[in-house]
């Protein structure tokens, strides 16, 4: 009898890259419904378009590296790009923005650099970062939370929104959209108010925002089952939130009518999605155990400097690409200690 | 029961042990096969030589092959019968490569040498056990198949405090220690004993991992009859690769052994319970490690068992033991499914290093993997047990940058593939870094043997710069000795010719002072050109010139 050899080790392995995105996808759920439930439907169809987009990028770019394509779409990893760029944009964003940064994102910012597992950036990330360089009036205009806002828009409403700019007629869309919580203190501070003043109007109650600290709560409870399940590592959300939190209570202690309470850095804007969902791509991020707490940290950090000094309202998507820029570094000082090494 | 305190290595895995399937049913005894083959490689070391030849008759536990290496010892007969053939045959190796083989035709008589163990052991001195631990040829049953009888001579300037016996069988499916220990415990204590007193180390810690209960209560038996209080007994967690040598003495002690290093460099020796009971046999009964228990398991036969099998038996005659092929036997691996390698054919003989039979079922095991790119996840890196940056060294690896992928400690990875295990990518990263290894290795003997090339034009360069050197002195030696060489006397003699002739013709003729003169002028400028010579050379050029000159002086002090 004859039979097949093959190298060891010879057990079926458990993990799979397409079962670790749909988990990723899975843990997006909550934060996603939060959004849907403060921001309407919007961002149902901004993932629609972006999913669209994304698949269609892929395909093209791997037919013309000429790589097969089947197995790359299913690993969801384009898929996954495409949700965490469309929950990062305002929910009537227009469709060709959408499109536009999301093929941007796979064509530039993944398939460039060799697809997935050779993109130094996280391309989520890029996408984001070139909109909102390139259409910012667009990037800024979000719709306020459910209950402040005078009508709530259906599926539909959003639809046609998107996709041909029509509100239903008792609306316009400058009276539909408003600054987020983090674009407001940014551009009141500017006036020379102070915070105490700027946080008693309506989108401020709870601790992040209204509206948005549920949203921080959804991507902070998926963020906590992703970390359960062992999908991300604990290193870099522990980094970024500790950072930020640790930074932005140094400041409040210094000055609070300048600077926010430190719950409230952490549940607003992008906090939760960062710590959790952005900053942790793999492919993009520091490797080792304790390089990943390193690089948590310091996005933690730089997303404060941003928010509070920088000229942007949020900070994540600039602080996680600066950091992907230091990740081989990083990496490379903070290898672990090999056994039997000198310790 | 563990008094003591264990320690943690990093990584590791939890895997589904299927010890179940070969441990249940009771250790069979194999029958005799009607051949027995024997490599006369044994590690990856050099051959063996055969001192039987083709139609001589053998006993069983008689030499048949071995060699002055103390890293080869000798190999024995495990039945009687009549040597068939000195040939190449394919060696159960992971490389599928053929070797010498002795091949006998077993009689079914099973005639014995007479074996005659030492009554005390603790009368024998250490190296008198080690020559015959040597002699009976002892090697690691683990899997390695390292010589015994070198692990236990760590030299004088390592004192050995402890030494650990490995019952953790961490690799799924292989349950042969588990048997060994449940059905002879006291000849692993007993072997314990005395491999403490080769090393003259004052503690054994024997450990087992929880999830054999049956091996475990066996060597409590034996403890509450027998004593061997130097030897404790430790429960381990069953976590793969807890058998590691370097992660086990972790466990157990918390000490690690330096890189590059040996276990005796912490005062530690390590060894298989297969091998302590081995030494129990060769010395106390004097029997040469001529059999050993192998675990035949897996779907693929159709009665999963531990076997008492000969040396050399064929593992065709292993698996009809078992009851024969089921229908869906797919693969065949010597060893466990994490670390062990597979084999194209069943004709091929059991080794001492052999610890397991796996024919796997169908989709039991895989073979070759479909993978993705790295996504550089870092799980790889969670269960190195050692440390390591596993996707790191694949990204050298892959990229031919072997010099980086030392950097990242590439040599320190003791291949248990755990990292291709949890791989989301399904990476054959193992595979990648025995690859890179072999390359390394290449890449060193190349720069060696460039070094030596360039060592040998050197030293041919200035050997033959040194005969020129020669050839110039020597021809200037005879030109020397033609004009001052045979200088005294016929100095001496042109002097008295001279003188004579002066005393004879008032007017000096002249016509020989000026033919001197000249002679003496061709030889100076090649005296120059010698010194010159000299003064340039450098290093042993020196030396030799310096002779030279001692040589040629005493000729300048004659003409004076």
């Amino acid at each position: 009898m004859r039979f097949p050899t093959a190298q060891a080790p010879y057990l079926a392995p458990v993990s799979s890259v397409n079962r670790i995105m749909l988990e990723v996808l899975a843990a997006l759920i909550p934060g996603l419904a939060a959004l849907v439930w403060q921001f309407g439907a919007g961002v149902l169809v901004q993932c629609i378009i972006a999913l669209i987009a994304a698949e269609l990028g892929e395909a093209a770019m791997l037919s013309l590296r000429r790589r097969p394509i089947t197995p790359a779409l299913k690993d969801y990893s384009a898929a996954l790009t495409a949700v965490l760029l469309a929950v990062s944009l305002p929910p009537l964003a227009p469709w060709w923005l959408t499109a536009f940064g999301t093929l941007f994102a796979i064509v530039i910012g993944k398939h460039l650099y060799g697809g997935l597992g050779y993109n130094p950036f996280n391309p989520a990330m890029v996408g984001y970062a070139v909109l909102l360089i390139s259409f910012p009036q667009h990037m800024t205009a979000w719709l306020p939370p459910k209950e402040l806002s005078a009508s709530a828009l259906n599926f539909a409403d959003a639809w046609n929104a998107i996709f041909s700019r029509t509100l239903p007629s008792n609306l316009t869309f400058d009276a539909l959209t408003v600054a987020t919580p983090l674009d407001t203190i940014k551009t009141q501070l500017g006036l020379n108010r102070l915070l105490d003043e700027i946080q008693t109007g309506g989108l401020f109650s709870g601790i992040g925002g209204r509206g948005w600290q549920w949203v921080n709560f959804g991507f902070l409870l998926g963020g906590l089952w992703m970390l359960k399940r062992g999908v991300i590592a604990w290193q870099i959300p522990v980094g970024f939130l500790a950072a930020l939190f640790a930074v932005a209570m140094l400041f409040f202690l210094i000055d609070p009518a300048l600077y926010p309470t430190p719950l409230f850095q952490c549940f607003s804007g992008a906090a939760m999605l960062g710590a959790f969902f952005i900053a942790t791509d793999p492919v993009s991020a520091s490797t080792t155990p304790r390089g990943r707490l390193i690089y948590g940290a310091l996005i933690g950090l730089l997303v404060f400097v941003i928010r509070s000094w920088g000229g942007y309202p949020d900070g994540v998507a600039f602080a996680v690409l600066l950091l992907n820029l230091a990740a081989p570094t990083i990496d490379h000082y903070t290898r672990p200690r090999v056994y039997g090494h000198a310790k | 029961m563990n008094l003591l305190k264990l320690w943690n290595f990093h990584g590791g895995l939890h895997l589904d042990g299927h010890k179940r399937e070969s441990s249940v049913a009771p250790l069979a005894i194999a029958r005799i096969p009607e051949r027995l083959i024997f490599p006369l490689q044994q590690r990856n070391g050099e051959d063996s030589q055969p001192i039987v030849a083709p139609g001589d008759r053998v006993l069983k536990g008689q030499v048949i092959a071995r060699d002055d290496n103390p890293f080869t010892p000798p190999i024995h007969a495990s039945s009687s019968g009549i040597v068939r053939t000195i040939e190449d045959l394919p060696l159960p190796h992971p490389s599928g490569l053929s070797g010498l083989c002795i091949v006998i035709d077993t009689d079914g008589d099973d005639v014995a040498m007479e074996f005659t163990g030492v009554a005390d052991y603790r009368q024998c001195s250490p190296d008198e056990l080690r020559r015959g631990i040597y002699e009976a040829g002892i090697v690691g049953l683990g899997g390695a198949a390292f010589p015994t009888s070198i692990k236990v001579a760590p030299g004088d300037h390592r004192k050995v405090d402890t030494l650990i016996l490995n019952g953790a069988e961490c690799e799924p499916y292989i349950t042969c220690d588990d048997s060994l220990l449940s059905h002879y415990p006291a000849d692993v204590l007993n072997g314990a004993k005395i491999l403490l007193h080769i090393l003259q180390a004052e503690r054994c810690l024997l450990a087992v991992e929880d999830d054999m209960p049956e091996a475990l209560a066996a060597l409590e038996r034996a403890k509450e009859r027998e004593g061997f209080e130097t030897i404790q007994l430790v429960r381990v967690p069953a976590i793969y690769p807890t058998g590691g040598e370097k992660q086990l003495i972790s466990i157990l002690t918390g000490r690690e052994v330096p890189m590059r290093g040996i276990p005796a460099d912490i005062g530690v020796v390590c060894q298989n319970v297969g091998t302590a009971a081995a030494v129990y046999n060769a010395v106390i009964r004097g029997i040469p490690l001529i059999s050993r228990i192998v675990t035949v398991t897996g779907r693929g036969v159709k009665q999963p068992q531990n076997v008492l099998a000969r040396i050399g038996t064929p593992l065709a005659d292993l698996i009809h033991q078992c009851g024969g092929y089921t229908n869906e036997a797919e693969r065949l691996v010597l060893g466990g499914p994490m670390m062990g390698f597979g084999v194209p054919t069943d004709d091929l003989p059991l080794t001492k290093s052999a610890n397991c039979l796996l024919v796997a079922g169908r989709n039991e095991l895989i073979g070759e993997k479909q993978s993705l790119p790295c996504i550089r996840c870092g799980a790889c890196a969670e269960a190195c047990p050692v440390s390591l940056l596993p996707q790191q060294l694949y990204w050298y690896s892959r990229s031919e940058q072997i010099e980086r992928a030392l950097d990242y400690n590439l040599f320190d990875c003791i291949e248990c593939g755990c990292c291709d295990y949890v791989c989301p990518s399904h990476i054959p990263l193992v595979q990648h870094f025995r690859a890179a290894k072999g390359k390394a290795v290449a890449k060193r003997r190349e720069r060696e043997k460039a070094d030596h090339a360039r060592l040998r034009f050197e030293l041919r360069q200035s050997r033959k710069e040194q005969e020129k050197r020669e050839r110039a002195e020597s021809a200037r030696r005879k030109k020397e000795t033609l004009v001052t060489g045979k200088a005294p006397e016929i100095l001496e003699a042109i002097e008295r010719a001279k003188l004579r002739r002066a005393e004879k013709t008032a007017p000096p003729s002249g016509n020989s002072e000026p033919i001197d003169d000249d002679k003496e002028k061709a030889i100076s400028p090649a005296t120059d050109a010698e010194s010159r010579d000299i003064s340039v050379d450098a290093g042993h050029a020196e030396k030799q010139s310096g002779d030279q000159i001692s040589k040629a002086q005493p000729i300048p002090s004659e003409i004076d």
